[in-house]
């Protein structure tokens, strides 16, 4: 099971707690795991990455093992401590005032 | 007895004002969606418990809610806005070409006659509509693909589509309006449009006569009378007598003719709210008084309504989506400022009343009456 953090408010948009467990088939990259999510919490569409482009929106970060994954391409692999649930990915709201 | 609830859309929430018919005590609730910014909620006019709300964000983009019992619970609903085909592009703040992008709905619009058809102005301007309850939206190409695409321009908020108007004696006639590009109406239910800016003056665009390029602020009507708009330009208040073919200045005496929302009284049809504001740099009101103004001759002639308004040391905005008034007699005014107060009257403007005095910034108003 991959092991995903949401941020607050998109925490509360899909009615979850901090943490989501998801299960992806096939390698876990950024693309299968936003995928997964997406596909149980269709609510999330559009808030992470864009509808059609599937980039990502200029203030979200992708985190996980005190890594910065933002800028990594969608489909290379998640690191193996997410891949085998030992490390969560972190969604995160960027620092900015708002 | 009647009740009345006032939806307010603000820039960290929403939050729903509820009293009784004399609108003497009132109940807030909420923060609803607290963090986002809501640009603005309305209830069908057909079921009032469906409610439909533009939820944003600068982190997480658009969402679109939607509540079938009054704003209690809510459901997120269909948030994707795509363009229909190419989109294009229009003139972007340095006179260059920029392509259209969706940035947020402005403004929502339900339909007179079918709870689940509603309508939704968007930045990068353009028109949508939902007919499932707002699980799917779907743009009405023909307006952003008028021709004069190329000519818009955002105004300092944004290109934003802000106002559509119903005409509720002709099922196939609309009115819109954008900043900056004017008016538009449509006799055939969306699929083509026609600039109706004839008789508006600009002096902030090169030709002040042009077609379009108008920075109209806000557009209402009487439901009673729907060929007789009033618009808030950026600067101006303007009538038309024909449906927008053609437009005259009613600014008459007003201390300045600039300011964001106009209204039209429930039961008068001549009688119209303005809240003039110092100028386009100075959004605050003159002298730093709080002051709505009324014509009861559809224009012109104004008074200044101030009974229980700040009128010492008050510099709020009160934004183009943040007045409405209510259906009940006499005819109940409320109006939101950018510091947060939600202000009514019960008594048609004559004296008024803060509901709720240190909200967010509040970016819309609106007002339903309940059996």
């Amino acid at each position: 099971m991959i092991r995903v953090v949401l941020p607050q408010h998109l925490r509360t948009l899909a009615r979850v707690g901090e943490e989501v467990e998801l299960q992806v088939d096939g390698p876990a990259t950024q693309r299968s795991v936003l995928d997964a999510l997406e596909q149980r919490y269709p609510m999330l569409r559009g808030t992470i990455r864009g509808h059609s482009t599937h980039s990502r929106r200029p203030f979200v970060r992708f985190f996980a093992c005190e890594q910065d994954l933002s800028h990594e391409a969608p489909d290379d692999p998640l690191p193996d401590a997410v891949a085998r649930g030992n490390e969560p990915f972190l969604v995160v709201g960027a620092m900015a005032g708002g | 007895m009647s009740r009345v609830r006032v939806l307010v859309g603000t820039r960290k929430g929403a939050f729903v004002l509820t009293a009784d018919g004399k609108r003497e005590r009132w109940d807030v609730s909420g923060p609803h969606f607290p963090g986002w910014e809501i640009y603005h909620l309305k209830g069908s006019p057909v079921d009032p418990n469906r409610l439909y709300a533009s939820q944003s964000s600068g982190w997480f983009g658009q969402v679109m809610q939607r509540s079938d019992d009054g704003g209690t619970t809510w459901d997120a609903v269909g948030n994707e806005f795509a363009y229909e085909g190419v989109p294009g592009t229009h003139m972007w703040y340095d006179g260059t070409q920029h392509p259209w992008q969706f940035a947020r709905v402005w403004h929502l619009e339900p339909s007179l006659t079918d709870p689940d058809t509603v309508y939704a102005g968007v930045e990068d301007a353009a028109l949508f509509r939902s007919t499932d309850g707002g699980r799917s939206w779907q743009e009405l190409p023909g307006l952003r693909c008028h021709g004069s695409g190329p000519k818009w321009q955002p105004g300092a908020g944004g290109m934003c589509l802000h106002t559509i108007l119903l005409d509720p004696s002709d099922p196939r006639r609309m009115f819109i309006a954008i900043s900056a590009a004017g008016a538009f109406r449509t006799d055939d239910g969306g699929q083509s449009w026609r600039p109706v800016n004839r008789g508006l003056q600009s002096q902030g665009i090169p030709n002040p006569e042009a077609e379009v390029g108008h920075c109209v602020h806000r557009i209402t009507m009487h439901p009673s009378r729907p060929n007789v708009l009033f618009m808030q330009k950026h600067w101006d208040v303007m009538r038309s007598d024909d449906a927008g073919d053609s437009w005259h200045e009613v600014s008459g005496n007003l201390p300045t003719d600039f300011g964001f929302p106009i209204d039209v009284h429930a039961h008068e049809p001549d009688t119209i709210y303005v809240v003039p504001i110092t100028s386009d740099s100075h959004h605050f009101p003159p002298e730093g008084k709080l002051r709505v103004y009324r014509s009861r001759t559809g224009g012109n002639e104004w008074e200044p309504l101030t009974r229980g308004l700040p009128q010492k040391d008050c510099y709020v905005n009160v934004l183009r989506d943040a007045m409405a008034v209510d259906s009940l007699d006499p005819c109940g005014v409320y109006f939101g400022t950018t510091g947060g107060q939600v202000y009514g009257s019960g008594d048609a403007g004559a004296s008024w009343a803060p509901i709720v005095r240190d909200l967010p910034a509040v970016l819309s108003v609106e007002v339903q009456v309940l059996a």
